[in-house]
């Protein structure tokens, strides 16, 4: 790869934008949008996350690392089914509440 | 002529129910006289509150147990009665690598007068767990979570009542803060007499009609067990089978919901003692015929009291719905405050509060079209 090119593409993944659904934003204080730096792993992230925003964690992964029923996670628009997916290499994750009905 | 300031001791103080309910909590606050309430809340809009209760050791603070459709169970905590709350840094969570997880805190329970700070909480699926610093952090009681015999007398954790098998009903002796008492549905009663390191059964006598054995020691549904503050060694329970008493240190209950009218059953949810009377108790039936419907028998709620330790029951229903009134009153959604006449209250499954001033003897509606209402504690 080009030097210029490569700095760009470093410089393209330096961070991992995440998206705060409105169920969690009590914790960000109403930030929508929070920058992390990057992470090897989704697991990683979230502890990052829960560092800035304590409990938020939790509410979204149990103890048992699993990710919680309700929840999705989309990793640059692929459904991470996983805490211990890799996102090194990624832009964005959403975090959403699914369908919970009643 | 003039009136007379009554000494404080025994003034009435204005009663308090924290109203836990599936969309959020409310607080519904009473003058001095039980005759005016007024509503506030909510607090917590959207999420299931399964239960508020008031550390009767400082006056101050609330622990609230709740989660949502999406997001897991936490404890939220207020030192100044409800004006300001933080969430729990580390909430009831089994072990990692243990395969259990909690998906409700369901019951709070005060630790004894002589541990401030101390609570309990029990969740669904069965864990029973503590916190020593007002509810910030809390661990599992090993005794229990870890117990051998955990999984048989509890079943697996996609067993039990259809919204999740529940440890509830945490007692703590007010002469030992080591000797407790935990309901299971299902499980049973259980007691520990060395501060949960181990559990016994306690379930002789008590009916258990969904399982093969006639008598058996564990498994059974206990729906609400309550101690007598007055005389810890009188504990009642409201069972899926009836309703039972026991005097300590005998292991075998009595049968006292045999004494009800049998056009309405020993069934129900909640019971509520005296607080100063051990042989006066409500309760609240409902209708456990052929599928179970779960509403008030016939339409037809009603409260029974018993002034005789469960010996004979009288229906206290003036003032409630005549007919046609299908709702039905939960586990934990019956109280009573201390007053010198004692009020009564409990909270539907169809959003109303209603209140007795009078030891039940007429009822009145104090707040309506409220949600689905889980828990009534009072403050």
């Amino acid at each position: 790869m080009h030097r210029l090119a490569f700095a760009a593409h470093l410089r393209n993944r330096v961070h991992l934008k995440v998206l705060i659904p409105g169920l969690l934003r009590s914790y960000t204080a109403g930030a929508e949008t929070v920058v992390l730096p990057v992470h090897a792993t989704l697991d990683e992230a979230l502890r990052d996350l829960d560092a800035r925003f304590p409990g938020l964690r939790f509410r979204v992964v149990d103890e048992q690392d699993a990710i919680r029923p309700h929840i999705k996670m989309f990793v640059d628009g692929e459904l991470a089914r996983r805490i211990d997916t890799r996102v090194a290499d990624s832009k964005e994750l959403m975090i959403v509440g699914a369908l919970s009905g009643g | 002529m003039a009136a007379r300031k009554m000494p404080k001791s025994v003034a009435p103080k204005p009663t308090t129910l924290l109203i836990a309910t599936r969309k959020g909590l409310w607080v519904l606050g009473a003058d001095a006289a039980r005759r005016s309430w007024k509503l506030t809340g909510p607090h917590f809009l959207g999420h299931i509150v399964y239960h508020a209760v008031a550390d009767p050791r400082d006056g101050r603070t609330l622990l609230v147990t709740a989660k949502t459709g999406h997001l897991g169970p936490t404890i939220f905590r207020s030192t100044d009665r409800g004006r300001t709350w933080k969430e729990a840094a580390q909430p009831p969570a089994f072990e990692p690598g243990s395969g259990r997880t909690v998906d409700h805190s369901f019951w709070l329970t005060p630790g004894h007068a002589s541990e401030p700070g101390v609570w309990y909480a029990g969740t669904s699926p069965q864990g029973l767990f503590r916190s020593t610093d007002g509810g910030a952090t809390w661990t599992g009681v090993k005794g229990f979570n870890e117990h051998p015999q955990r999984k048989a007398w509890c079943g697996g954790d996609q067993d039990g009542t259809p919204d999740g098998p529940k440890l509830h009903s945490v007692l703590v002796d007010p002469r030992d803060p080591k000797h407790l008492y935990i309901g299971m549905s299902s499980g049973g009663v259980f007691e520990s007499s060395d501060g949960g390191a181990d559990w016994s059964p306690l379930n002789l006598g008590v009916k258990a009609l969904f399982l093969p054995e006639p008598d058996p020691p564990f498994g059974h549904d206990p729906h609400c067990v309550r101690l007598h503050p007055r005389m810890p060694d009188r504990l009642y329970q409201q069972n899926h089978c009836g309703i039972y008493r026991i005097d300590r240190p005998a292991n075998r209950w009595t049968d006292i919901g045999a004494a009800m009218p049998k056009s309405v059953g020993p069934i129900g949810f909640p019971m509520v003692l005296h607080p100063r009377d051990p042989e006066t108790l409500w309760v609240f039936p409902m209708d456990g015929s052929d599928v179970w419907p779960r509403i008030s028998p016939g339409g037809k709620p009603a409260v029974y009291r018993s002034v005789n330790g469960g010996k004979t029951w009288q229906r206290q229903g003036t003032g409630l719905p005549k007919a046609q009134a299908w709702w039905t009153v939960k586990r934990q959604a019956m109280t009573a405050d201390q007053a010198p006449t004692v009020g009564v209250y409990f909270g539907t499954t169809s959003g109303e509060v209603w209140g007795s001033r009078d030891e039940g003897r007429s009822w009145k509606c104090i707040a309506s079209h409220l949600p689905h209402i889980y828990a009534i504690e009072c403050t």
